[in-house]
């Protein structure tokens, strides 16, 4: 198989799923469309996180990198009055490169758990920044995010969540897209290798150093995406997207879905989430339980995540 | 600067208490245990329930400390074995992110589990550390309760030394810890060592949280502070690491107890920055051992 | 395992088809039919904590004072001038919400708003200030009843958007004045507050204040452990060999409670004049009052408790409580009570102006601005923010413990223009430039 059909099927595959999704947009009450923006928006920092595990990276601190797309939409539109949310986002996908950039080559050096608390330590410094400099980044009261132009078009007060619902569907397929070629690239296979045995990898001749990396990098560009997408669709942006417990929910939203496809993400995080509303109003007093227990059923009954069902299914048709 | 040495020992003292059975978990059963702070919370609230039921004015002091001890053991050994029996068992060799997520299913079960047993108002069991009264140290008053939390530091980390370098059950544990395969293949009943050095990880986080529960208005959200604090000291002094332990809970206590007296805006970064400046310098933490990698 | 990267296209079309499928389900299940108001009932959606830290504190008795207040409202059995039953002759009925609730504020609020005609709730400022921007596209009638910070009104104007207390800027004033009425020779101040929002404001505005009235004043370094650190021992030293005249402290709940039973004992709450902005709850914790010594400064975020002005309606509400919860109701259920008795009242007015039972959501908008209603607290006036934020006078009083028993002693009322800034001047300013407008003010 070439790689350029490879890739049109890729493409078409991410295309239906977001036709779909832009077909349902109109019919969905209010509050679910809402959750579904946050949920799609989020999904793309979880597409990161499970990037990263696939290398055998756990990441505990990505929300340092939602944090960082998140202020960066917030500060460009304070200190530059930027009001386009196309350059909003290509703003904080920027600034969440740079810093990874700038911290990858350390925290790269890192595996297991050393690198779970090391990301977690720069995410708990990044949030105790936030809170201390109050007169700067509003602590952690946090800041407002006052509504944006898409494509210079301005919504109606009303109108404004639909049209943050047609904007995230529209990155959120670029990303998944983008993703998914990522992962059929050659440093896409050796992340991989790098989770099995990094040491037979240096002797295959490839650099363990540069695959993680890059992989990093990749990551932190979705996960600033994802935090940018989620302060223009919220309309407010608070330090607690950069404590461990965010970073600990794209972590669950990962091994919920799977991390064997880009799509596999994507139905955790938007099960997470819906689970996590309905459980919330349905059971007010006992919600984490609740939530904890169907965790624990999800975990144990299905190790590989729901998208082993769909695996599953798959194979057992194609014999 | 004998305020930063003090305030920093007894901090220390407590950080310890709190983090040590987490280091020991994480050392036999390779599971960092997020339901830590839970088990502590369970502690607290056990010991000092048993304090406000059965402890009154005029009884001897030393029959709280008896109740705070009692509350620690009941909720270590009924929990402890329940948990690593009907849970962890099933996850052993399974992708270590995987275990984390059990143990955070479990952090939110306990949480209102704690919350229906005991209810949200909060449980004041203060009489053992008013009762036992002050020192002064310079000029400025210190609880003696705070001798005792270091006391009971020193204490529980003498008898895990011994009992880890002194006893066969030790030697078990420390075969287990270096290599689980062999030491099954030797003969070695791991799942048991299992189970006891998870109860007493259990038992150390109660204890923890019954001899904190008198200085403290016992209430929901005890548990979430903990479990951030304990990882950092535990990462500082190296997974699995006993010294590390102690070491990392010194280091983050007189860092804890400088910032508050000469920069108290920087006492909620201190601790992070401390655990990044380690772990640049010592990847593995001050005491921990590098993995051999396996071709 | 490379077979699940190189989808093929039906594989990819099956996935996206099951995606989207999951989602339906799962969202589909929740989907309410479009919101009606229904003519014989009116829902009001209630938030405050019922999990975490802020529960018992704050959650609990918001929702206890909701719960016997709005059954009273159901009886016709509130005095006047709220003899009439629900809103206006209209049943109430109350959807709880814990504050906390997932997946995140945002969209929670959004759920809960789909389903209800009033939302009333609030206690995090963080909540309040990203929940006002949603409820005004969701153009749902919302009331904050008990978050502190002043930055909602003070940035930004909404029309949706109401809060029936007033701001945290408003209780450490007072707090500044109170001071300086039982000790006019201070001359050191020192605070402990936590390290978040609502911590670092109520110090910056209590020293601001201190300075403002007294430039002379020595303020010291402040303690800023983090929230619910739980053991402060070392902050204790730290004030202990400060030794300042007086320690500003705007914890609450757990915190609150620890501060006093690690530092009671040590003589911290004698040694120097201790005020806690947000300490009242305390009295009604019988558990730990009793370490609570003479001398201490309370506040309730208002005239609240003990601190209320007497009258019938605060007879009928706390003997209601009592009665009911076998505990007095703290100032939260009191800011409750405010935001409830607040909309009735708007709605009622919308309904006697435009002769009509069910008044639109604009009519009571206008209603409610610049609207004054009686409360078990007084009298509330929504005078800032455009007719939408609330004064309040202020109140505070000082612990005196008399045959084991603490009561509040010296009990000052500060009227609205000595604590609040005028419209259209934020509360940093107006203490900034003494006080413009407030006359006749002790200190």
């Amino acid at each position: 198989m070439s790689a350029d059909s490879g890739h049109a099927r890729r493409l078409l595959g991410v295309a239906i799923l977001v036709a779909i999704l832009a077909l349902l947009g109109p019919r969905l009450v209010g509050w679910t469309q809402f959750l579904l923006t946050v949920a799609l928006g989020e999904s793309l920092a979880v597409i990161g996180v499970a990037l990263l595990m696939r290398a055998g990276l756990v990441s505990f601190g990505q929300g340092l990198f939602s944090a960082a797309g998140a202020y960066a939409v917030a500060y460009a539109m304070r200190l530059w009055g930027v009001h386009e949310a196309f350059v909003l986002l290509a703003v904080a996908i920027v600034t969440s490169i740079v810093l990874a950039a700038v911290i990858g080559p350390l925290i790269c050096r890192y595996r297991q758990i050393f690198f779970a608390m090391i990301s977690l330590a720069f995410s708990m410094v990044l949030y105790s920044i936030l809170l201390k400099f109050n007169a700067l980044t509003g602590g952690s009261d946090g800041m407002e995010v006052p509504a944006a132009t898409v494509l210079g078009f301005h919504a109606s007060a009303g109108g404004l969540a639909a049209s943050y619902y047609y904007l995230t569907l529209a990155w959120f397929g670029a990303a998944l897209f983008a993703t998914a070629v990522y992962c059929a690239s050659p440093v896409g296979y050796l992340a991989r290798a790098v989770r099995d045995n990094e040491i037979r990898l240096e002797y295959l001749g490839a650099s363990v150093r540069d695959v993680t990396f890059r992989t990093y990098l990749f990551a932190a560009a979705l996960t600033g995406l994802s935090g940018g997408l989620f302060a223009l669709s919220v309309g407010h942006v608070s330090p607690t997207l950069a404590y461990w417990t965010k970073s600990g929910e794209f972590i669950f939203a990962a091994l919920l879905g799977g991390t064997s496809s880009p799509f596999a993400p994507v139905v955790g995080t938007v099960v997470f989430e819906s689970l996590n509303s309905y459980l919330s109003a349905s059971f007010p007093n006992v919600w984490q339980m609740a939530l904890g227990v169907v965790m624990l059923a999800i975990i144990l009954l299905l190790p590989r995540g729901l998208w082993s069902i769909y695996q599953t299914l798959a194979a057992r048709r194609a014999r | 600067m004998s305020a930063i040495l003090v305030d920093g020992v007894v901090y220390a003292s407590w950080i310890f208490l709190v983090s040590v059975g987490l280091t020991l978990v994480f050392g036999v059963l390779r599971i960092l245990n997020l339901a830590h702070g839970s088990l502590y919370a369970v502690g607290a609230y056990m010991g000092a329930w048993l304090v406000v039921r059965y402890f009154h004015a005029g009884m001897p002091l030393a029959l709280s400390f008896a109740l705070l001890l009692a509350g620690a053991l009941i909720a270590g050994l009924v929990l402890g074995p329940l948990i690593e029996r009907l849970l962890l068992r099933h996850t052993y060799g399974r992708d270590e992110v995987m275990q984390l997520l059990v143990t955070y299913a479990l952090f939110l079960i306990l949480g209102d589990l704690t919350k229906l047993v005991w209810g949200v108002d909060p449980y004041y069991a203060y009489a053992p550390y008013s009762m036992l009264g002050n020192i002064s140290v310079g000029t400025i008053p210190y609880p003696r309760y705070d001798l005792v939390l270091i006391g009971i530091a020193v204490i529980v980390g003498v008898a895990l030394w011994l009992i880890t370098n002194r006893t066969r059950f030790g030697r078990l544990m420390t075969a287990v810890i270096r290599d689980r395969e062999i030491s099954t293949a030797l003969g070695i009943n791991v799942p048991l060592v299992c189970t006891a050095a998870f109860t007493i990880g259990a038992v150390l986080a109660a204890l923890g949280g019954a001899f904190t529960a008198p200085t403290i208005s016992v209430v929901p959200g005890i548990d979430v502070t903990v479990i951030v604090l304990s990882f950092a000291v535990v990462v500082i002094g190296g997974l699995g690491s006993l010294e590390g332990a102690a070491l990392g809970s010194l280091i983050v206590g007189i860092a804890r107890a400088a910032a508050v007296h000469l920069f108290p805006d920087l006492d909620l970064v201190a601790i992070y920055l401390v655990m990044t400046i380690v772990l640049i310098f010592k990847p593995q933490g001050l005491f921990g051992r590098a993995e051999v990698k396996r071709l | 395992m490379e077979r699940h990267l190189s989808l093929t296209f039906s594989r990819v079309a099956t996935a996206a088809a099951a995606a989207v499928a999951i989602a339906l389900v799962s969202l589909a299940a929740r989907a309410p039919a479009a919101a009606q108001t229904q003519p014989q009932e009116i829902k009001v959606g209630i938030v405050a904590f019922l999990s975490g830290a802020a529960a018992s504190p704050f959650g609990i008795p918001a929702r206890n004072g909701a719960e016997i207040l709005l059954e009273g409202l159901d009886k016709g059995s509130v005095p006047a001038p709220y003899e009439k039953k629900g809103f206006g002759g209209i049943k109430i009925v109350p959807v709880y919400m814990d504050e906390a609730a997932g997946p995140d504020p945002i969209t929670a609020y959004r759920r809960l708003a789909s389903s209800v005609d009033f939302v009333i709730g609030y206690i995090s400022s963080e909540h309040c200030l990203s929940i006002a921007p949603a409820a005004e596209q969701q153009q749902k009638l919302t009331v904050f009843f008990d978050c502190g910070t002043p930055r909602i009104f003070e940035d930004n104007s909404y029309n949706y958007v109401f809060r029936t207390t007033a701001t945290a800027a408003v209780d450490n004033i007072a707090a500044a004045r109170y001071v300086f009425s039982l000790y006019p020779n201070i001359k050191t101040v020192s605070g402990i507050n936590q390290n978040y929002a609502w911590g670092q404001d109520s110090w910056k505005e209590f020293s601001a204040a201190i300075t403002s009235l007294d430039s002379k004043v020595k303020i010291g370094s402040a303690q800023f452990p983090a929230i619910f650190a739980g053991s402060y021992s070392s902050q204790i030293s730290a004030l202990l060999s400060a030794d300042p005249d007086v320690i500003h402290s705007s914890f609450w709940g757990g915190d609150a409670e620890g501060l006093l039973i690690q530092g009671a004992p040590l003589g911290l709450f004698t040694r120097s004049h201790v005020v806690l902005t947000a300490g009242e709850p305390i009295l009604h914790r019988q558990g730990i009052a009793s370490l609570m010594p003479s001398g201490v400064v309370l506040g309730a975020r208002g005239p609240h408790g003990p601190l209320a002005p007497e009258s019938k309606l605060d007879d009928w509400f706390s003997r209601t409580y009592e009665d009911r919860y076998n505990n007095t109701p703290a100032y939260p259920s009191y800011h409750m009570a405010q935001a409830i008795l607040g909309l009735k009242a708007a709605f009622e007015k919308a309904q006697t102006v435009n002769h009509t039972e069910h008044p639109t959501n604009a009519q009571i908008i206008s209603a409610f601005e610049h609207l004054s209603f009686t409360t078990p607290s007084g009298t509330i006036t929504m005078a800032l923010g455009k007719g939408h934020q609330a004064v309040e006078p202020a109140a505070y009083g000082v612990t005196k413990v008399e045959n084991g028993k603490v009561t509040l002693v010296d009990v000052k009322h500060y009227p609205v223009e000595c604590v609040n800034p005028p419209a259209g001047m934020k509360a940093d300013q107006w203490i900034a430039q003494h006080f413009p407008g407030a006359k006749n003010c002790p200190k």
